[in-house]
């Protein structure tokens, strides 16, 4: 008996140890951006593909207000409401006071400077793929911006979910740098499946979710719920779908869909972004479209 | 006395016809919104197929869109958007109850769509070039617009 309870208790310990581990916050290797220097300008394109001003700016910001990137909008799920965090250049409400590394690290591993873990509403799971010039580049385009002393809010999770630990097993599941497509024909689907699959995030709300909150690979851009309980997010898959591809870059640079309605709601704002991009990276995002399996 | 009882009875009479009106049927009013922007849906679809190159550019078809939209937007809006023709009281809309709760908001935005219809009327006959841009201005417009005072569709 007293064997078996000894063994018991090694067992839970591994377990837990093993658990301690699983669900830690790691950072990612600075080394990997020894050598890479900061080119401001193209990290404004990276930053208009990612979208990073539609959720971090104000609510309700236009024109050069959304560049100041106070934070404040809240983004009501299924497992609570976050409330995005101000990550202008102050250096105490905001990220002012990052260095490289930090950025990184949340950007690409959802890891936060005290080592924990920030929530996949911040869509790393999408980022995690970035590349290294990409990073260093937004990172030096955003320490251009302007900052705002509006402090973040608390998220508004109820239990288990307010558990940041168990983001951990999430990122598990989740958390990978792979691509979604792994063939592509051409140099221009390639920069489409970066787009699309990394910068754009779209695959965050046009991909479905599975119980536990994680894009539904198997069901890649087939269309889902929208987050905020009204409406759905149209699917984008063969069959679904059947724009042609110039009424996809039509669509990313104006706004008008094939028979001329227009964009609304979130979408808006990626047109927003996307217009502003030059013409071959809307082409790109089309052929990719076009072209998935 | 007995004038006083008629005259009361055919006031509330009026009165609750009046409110079963307000409460139940906006069919007119949507029907008259939404045409409009189905009026505006058809001319901007002659004006981006030829800026697209799906259609061959002609001055005048283009023009006449053009002048088709300016028009639109010259439609007074108030009459057609009662209090309570919001989507969280009537079914058939997709109008946020923000066009009533920041109608100033909601009007600059209609009057925006003007300036880019105005934009397109002095470019349309000028050449295929010179549509691109104006599209993009009214695309700017109506997605604005519809960023914050229309609920996705179902």
């Amino acid at each position: 008996m007293r064997r078996l309870l000894g063994f018991g208790l090694i067992a839970a310990s591994a377990v837990a140890a093993a658990g301690l581990i699983v669900t830690r916050a790691a950072p990612v290797d600075a080394a990997r951006f020894d050598g890479l220097d900061a080119d401001a300008t193209r990290g404004e394109q990276v930053f208009i593909a990612s979208g990073c001003a539609s959720c971090h700016a104000a609510p309700d910001a236009e024109g050069d207000a959304k560049l100041i990137l106070a934070g404040g909008e809240r983004l009501e799920s299924d497992f609570g409401t976050f409330v995005v965090p101000n990550i202008s250049t102050h250096p105490d409400a905001g990220i002012g006071d990052w260095t490289l590394d930090h950025f990184a690290s949340a950007v690409l591993a959802g890891v936060s400077p005290d080592g924990a873990h920030y929530y996949p509403s911040f869509p790393y799971a999408s980022y995690a793929a970035m590349t290294d010039q990409d990073v260093v580049d937004l990172w030096g385009y955003m320490q251009t911006l302007p900052a705002d002393a509006t402090p973040s809010a608390e998220h508004e999770m109820g239990f288990p979910f307010n558990i940041r630990r168990s983001v951990g097993v999430w990122k598990q599941l989740y958390l990978d740098d792979s691509w979604v497509v792994t063939d592509v024909a051409t140099p221009e689907i390639e920069r489409g499946r970066y787009l699309v699959e990394v910068l754009g995030h779209c695959g965050e709300c046009h991909t479905p979710r599975t119980a536990l909150g994680g894009m539904d690979t198997s069901r890649w851009l087939a269309g889902a719920p929208n987050p905020s309980g009204k409406g759905r997010i149209p699917s984008l898959a063969p069959g679904d779908f059947d724009w042609a591809a110039t009424d996809i870059a039509y669509y990313l640079e104006t706004g008008f869909t094939p028979d001329f309605d227009s964009a609304g709601g979130h979408m808006a704002a990626v047109v927003t972004n996307f217009a502003q991009l030059p013409a071959s990276d809307r082409a790109a995002v089309a052929a990719y479209i076009i072209a998935l399996p | 006395m007995k004038r006083h009882l008629t005259f009361a009875l055919a006031f509330a009479a009026l009165g609750c016809g009046t409110a079963v009106y307000a409460q139940e049927d906006f069919s007119a009013q949507l029907k008259a919104r939404q045409g409009q922007f189905r009026i505006m849906a058809i001319n901007l679809g002659i004006l981006g197929g030829m800026a697209k190159g799906e259609i061959e550019y002609n001055a005048e078809a283009a023009q006449a869109a053009a002048d088709t939209l300016v028009a639109v937007s010259m439609i007074q809006q108030g009459p057609m958007w009662p209090e309570g023709s919001d989507d969280m009281s009537i079914d058939g809309t997709r109008a946020q109850t923000t066009i009533w709760e920041e109608n100033d908001d909601f009007l600059s935005k209609w009057m925006d769509f003007g300036t880019g219809a105005a934009a397109m009327q002095a470019a349309a006959g000028g050449g295929q070039a010179a549509l691109g841009p104006a599209m993009g201005q009214i695309g700017g417009t109506c997605k604005a617009c519809h960023d914050k005072h229309r609920a996705p569709a179902n």
